[in-house]
């Protein structure tokens, strides 16, 4: 695999969740041990055994998910690693913080350096990010997935930083899976697929449809296709609900939200904003400070989870290693997780091994989940078939409501179509869908109707023509 | 090299355990070897101790049944993810427990007092254990702490109940109970020593547990909140219920290895606490990998070693706490799979890890 | 209660300081090695081979410095073990801690019995009492602050050489990195191996330091097993004090309070069992414990094993 980055450019490097962009990535930043090759910088061929190496080359890289220490603070994140101290190790904060604001403001990125970073949102801890970077003399940035969390707006303001950032001299590797910003942004575009370069082009010689299908290896579909809904009942109702988040901040401040039969209802909101602590107080796994959740018209505020789920509420987690599966249970279990104790799966406190298999090969068959048998155990599937193993297991219940938090996030194209079009099957034969997504694009062609959530609060509730990309993203920021 | 094609389940539930006992063994000798003594001659009258000599295996198998107690319950609390380093406290007040009703009831056929003592002891261990169990359920608080917290104030209840006289014999030398009316205590099944009944109440606790594991909803539960206890919760299970729970099944177990070593062998209790009964279960579960069946051989391999060693002691003056050494080796064996791939040159997929904490950990220590 | 005089008072102060001196030095080496992300339940055991290799030493040699010494080099090598395991062999952390307590039991057993109890040798003197010269004069400050052995004024200066280390050094920035983000630590090119390794040998010394406290300063004598399960309630002190230095000398005299005040009124001859009383210490730190947790949040990454990729 060769790839070739030179001075004042914005190179992109396109490719499918595990096309192996990132480890690419990694390896370059000394992370990731190189089985053959070599990296050649300046021409020289560059040692690269640790972190140390990259930072001493001048190459910097910002992580999809931030190497950032929230208890600490801005300054302490950026100068981990290359302390400002005096002769016996004590570290001098003062001026610390000083070099900091000064390098921040130099760049446009202003960022307050006592301010811990947990406090900061999603858009101020990446600027924080490429700051460490530069505090460090970073002169080839490495970005991976940089607009995963942003608004609109906000990855406008990234693409300015990327552009000021080049014009000085610098080089910029913006690795990416999202057409659109590729265009945008990119000077030259290495596409990739399964850890092999199948394509080095330029925006203005190609298509983001041609980009796509180099990307996947088929022609791809850029929409889902999904008629118009046909709305029932509200099935779930929230009313002014209120709660915490583990710190005991307001999280969820007063919201009010339906869902209907036979509709998908999207939330839309920069992660953070309160999305997780609305899903748990519905689902029962956090406590509400105020306010009631209903569903089919009974109030299920002081409901056990477990009751929740058995009066027809499906839960798709936004983890899913964390909150959907035992990983190292086989599939047949983790298709029953739920309804271990329930008859045919439990005869009274004995397990039925037998219906619990038979059960099983019917949902891997229906859902298409590809593996060697039930008994395989779930952590060794692809995260597709992972995913395609929680929806089974909530779909198949047959719930009125399902809430489906990032039911996309790091899939490959054709797992991410297989979800799409389930959900919106669902939908039209009934179910009422709760969509969470921080993928703006995601909620724009899956919902019927979008609720923007900001600090907790939900800011609008869009439907038809009303649901505009730049709209969403300014009431996403807060600022309309 | 021949193992890169071995088997995982050679590996792991043969070679790995051979190996880590074997190892265990090289370092005890070593350290008996800088104590001035001859490993060789130590070992032959461990050996000696443990299965040649006259009532030798008998006495190993005495040796046995409460590690097989104490060893399936400490594996099922490593299967909840729970790490119960309490389990002699958890014996102790079983112990407790039953032989004050085992010396309290009288002109009771022993078909009944039997199964009561029994029973008693296991309350005993479900209650003491079930405290650290719901404080872990509750506020959080790491049984790690508080398990070994509860041992100290174990021993120290014994000690008060025993020495300070509710539980007291009348006339004994040395503060004991009084002594079990002998159709309370368990028969003795190969005459001549002192091997007792309650060796097949272990045996069949082995299946049982494993049943209680594998095929049961309430063992499903306990697994799900021991690998994640997260994704339990969000599927509906009640965690906290599920560890009290598991902590008091646990140290049920422990409870019942405490009354049945007390029905079956000293058929009174003493107020000599510190035989060290917990740390080596714990000893026996890892090497068991916390399966049930892999509990039957390791405890007899530490019933051995107690056995053994205390006629070691004798014979060659070299302490019998030389057992822990080789127990520490074991665990370090066992728990290290870097290690075992590395000596054997295997590859990463051949050895299982051992995952005793949970993967979302809601507790510190 | 006539046992309560003014004098009583600073006298159970005073003895609470003192009887606090392990369980802080323990606490020190927790929150070191904590702070680092790794989790040490072996404290317990680094005390009792710090207590008996420092018993030993000081046996031999006759000279009770050189055994003070010989126990914090001996923390520091079991705690090595310990390092190794858990960090380099990513052994669950706990199982590693459980690991060092039991050998502990067993090797200083084995040598307690094969040479110092069948020696007939007599023990070594404890620890000299210091009197600081003026401050110890002082009303009832100098009789608890300034009237103390070798090994408690130790503790009372590393109680803020640790802040310091923690909270302002390029070495204490370094190792809260390491306990709450391993991944971003390595990636603003730290090395994290090392920053633990050293964390871990170094809470041996502190540890091994709280050990020398039982059998050179309390005592003059080893006895197996004599450490009780202070390493346990050091650990349950760390917790208290929310992995702070200050806030684990703060807990932990909440423990050795209770534990001296036990001690005290069985002196004084009240008609409490002297089981319940012995039962105090160990029942305060499970109270406690559980009314700490709701509060205190451990560094993120502790107890998970880092995996260089």
């Amino acid at each position: 695999m060769d790839l070739v980055v030179e001075w004042g450019q914005v190179h992109a490097l396109l490719g499918e969740n595990g096309a192996g962009k990132s480890t690419l990535m990694n390896v370059v930043y000394g992370l990731v041990r190189r089985d053959a090759g070599e990296i050649l910088f300046n021409g020289q061929p560059a040692e690269i055994h640790g972190p140390q190496d990259a930072i001493r080359l001048g190459i910097g890289m910002v992580h999809q998910h931030f190497m950032l220490i929230p208890r600490l603070s801005v300054v302490e994140n950026i100068i981990l690693g290359r302390e400002i101290a005096n002769a016996a190790g004590v570290i001098e904060l003062d001026r610390a913080s000083r070099s900091v604001r000064e390098l921040s403001e130099r760049h446009g990125l202003a960022v307050e350096p006592r301010a811990r970073v947990q406090d900061l949102t999603v858009g101020l801890q990446q600027r924080v990010e490429i700051v460490k970077a530069l505090y460090r003399g970073a002169q080839v940035l490495i970005l991976d997935e940089p607009t995963a969390a942003l608004t609109p707006q906000e990855t406008d303001g990234l693409f300015e930083i990327v552009h000021s950032l080049t014009r000085e001299g610098n080089a910029v590797i913006f690795i990416t899976h999202k057409l659109g910003e590729v265009m945008a942004v990119a000077d030259r575009i290495t596409v990739m697929r399964r850890g092999k370069v199948v394509a080095s082009t330029k925006p203005a010689d190609t298509k983001p449809a041609e980009l796509a299908q180099m990307m996947v290896g088929r022609p791809v579909l850029l929409r889902v296709v999904r008629g118009p809904s046909h709305p029932g009942e509200a099935v779930l109702k929230v009313e002014d609900l209120v709660v915490q988040d583990d710190r005991r901040h307001l999280a969820v401040d007063g919201v009010s939200l339906e869902v209907r039969t036979g509709e998908i209802v999207g939330v839309a909101g920069v992660e953070g904003n309160g999305q997780n602590e609305l899903v748990e107080s519905i689902l029962g796994l956090r406590s509400a400070r105020g306010g009631r959740v209903i569903l089919n018209g009974r109030i299920i505020t002081h409901r056990s989870t477990r009751r929740r789920l058995q009066s027809g509420l499906g839960n798709v987690p936004a983890d899913r290693h964390r909150m959907g599966l035992v990983l190292e249970f086989p599939i047949a279990d983790n298709l029953v997780l739920s309804d271990y104790d329930q008859a045919p799966f439990a005869n009274g406190l004995v397990r039925r091994l037998r219906a619990i298999r038979s059960y099983a090969l019917r949902l891997m068959k229906a859902f298409d989940i590809r593996a060697q048998a039930p008994e395989q155990p779930v952590g060794s599937l692809s995260g597709g078939n992972q995913q395609k193993v929680i929806l089974a297991r909530e779909l198949a219940t047959q719930p009125k409501v399902l809430i489906a938090s990032q039911p996309t996030r790091g899939l490959d194209v054709g797992s991410i179509e297989f979800v799409h079009n389930r959900l919106v099957s669902q939908r039209d034969s009934g179910l009422a869908v709760l969509l969470v997504s921080s993928e703006l694009d995601e909620v724009l062609s899956l919902a019927d109707r979008v609720a923007v959530l900001y600090r907790g609060r939900i800011v609008a509730v869009l439907e038809g023509d009303a649901i505009d990309r730049e709209r969403i993203g300014l009431l996403m920021a807060g600022a309309a | 090299m021949i193992t890169r094609r071995l088997p995982p389940w050679f590996v792991n539930a043969l070679l790995v355990p051979l190996a880590s006992v074997l190892c265990g063994f090289v370092v005890a000798g070593l350290v008996v070897a800088a104590t001035g003594s001859d490993p060789i001659a130590a070992f032959s009258s461990l050996f000696q101790g443990a299965f040649t000599n006259q009532d030798a295996f008998a006495e190993t198998l005495v040796s046995t049944t409460p590690y097989l107690f104490l060893g399936l319950g400490i594996a099922l609390g490593f299967r909840a993810g729970l790490f119960n380093i309490g389990a002699e406290g958890q014996y102790y007040v079983g112990g407790l427990a039953g032989v004050f009703l085992a010396y309290s009831i009288h002109g009771v056929p022993g078909l009944i007092e039997i199964p009561l003592a029994l029973a008693a002891g296991m309350l005993g261990g479900f209650v003491w254990s079930g405290i650290a169990g719901a404080l872990k359920a509750r506020f959080g608080a790491h049984e790690v702490i508080t398990t070994i917290m509860l041992n100290y104030v174990a021993f120290l209840l014994a000690n008060y109940l025993i020495d300070g006289g509710l539980m007291l014999a009348p006339h004994v030398s040395t503060p004991r109970t009084p002594e079990i009316d002998a159709n309370a205590q368990l028969p003795i099944i190969i005459a001549g020593t002192r091997l007792h009944f309650g060796l097949i109440l272990a045996l069949v606790a082995v299946p049982l547990v494993w049943f209680l594991l594998q095929r049961t909803t309430l063992g499903f539960r306990l697994r799900s909140v021991g690998f994640n206890p997260t994704a339990a919760r969000a599927n509906g299970m009640s965690v906290g219920q599920t560890l009290v729970l598991s902590m008091g099944i646990s140290g049920a177990l422990a409870g019942l290895a405490g009354i049945v070593d007390i029905l079956g062998v000293s058929h009174h209790m003493t107020d000599t606490v510190g035989a060290g009964y917990g740390f080596d279960a714990i000893a026996v579960a890892l090497l068991a990998r916390s399966n049930p069946w892999g509990v039957l051989p390791a405890a007899l391999l530490f019933g051995a070693l107690r056995n053994g060693a205390s006629f070691m002691q004798l014979d060659t003056q070299v302490s019998s706490d030389l057992i822990s050494v080789v127990q520490a080796t074991v665990i370090i064996f066992v728990a290290a799979p870097v290690l075992v791939r590395w000596i054997f040159r295997l590859r990463r997929q051949q050895v299982a890890e051992v995952q005793i904490t949970q993967r979302e950990e809601t507790a510190a220590v | 209660m006539e046992f309560l005089s003014h004098q009583d008072v600073v006298g159970l102060l005073a003895q609470t300081l003192v009887t606090a001196t392990p369980l802080t030095l323990a606490a020190l080496g927790g929150i070191m090695c904590e702070r680092s992300g790794v989790v040490n339940i072996a404290l317990e055991g680094i005390m009792l081979t710090g207590a008996f290799v420092g018993y030993a030493v000081a046996l031999a040699t006759h000279n009770v410095w050189l055994g003070v010494l010989a126990a914090v080099v001996a923390g520091m090598l079991i705690a090595t073990l310990h390092a190794a395991l858990s960090v380099s062999l990513m052994v669950d952390q706990i199982v590693s801690g459980m690991v060092i307590n039991i050998l502990a039991v067993g090797i200083t057993g084995v040598f307690y019995r094969n040479y110092i109890e069948s020696s007939g040798l007599a023990g070594p003197d404890t620890l000299p009492h210091w009197n600081i010269p003026g401050l110890s004069a002082l009303p009832v400050l100098g009789r608890i602050f300034f009237q103390n052995q070798f090994v408690t004024y130790a503790m009372l200066i590393l109680i803020f050489a640790v802040h310091v280390v923690i909270f302002k050094t390029v070495w204490g920035l370094r190792t809260r990195a390491c306990g709450e983000n391993p991944a971003a630590a390595e990636t603003a090119g730290i090395n994290v191996y090392f920053v633990r390794y050293i964390n871990v040998i170094t809470s041996g010394a502190l540890a091994g330091l709280g050990g020398a406290y039982f059998s050179l300063q309390q005592i003059g004598n080893f006895l197996p097993n004599m450490t009780g399960g202070r390493g346990f309630i050091a650990l349950a002190a760390m917790i208290f004090g929310k992995w702070t230095p200050i806030g684990a000398f703060g807990a932990s005299q909440l423990f050795a309070f209770s534990d001296a005040l036990g001690s005290r009124l069985q002196i004084a001859n009240v008609h409490i069992p002297i089981q319940f009383l012995g039962m105090l210490p160990y029942l305060v730190t499970i109270v406690v414990l559980a009314g700490a947790m709701g509060r205190a949040v451990a560094p993120a990454a502790v107890g998970k094993p880092y995996r260089r990729s």
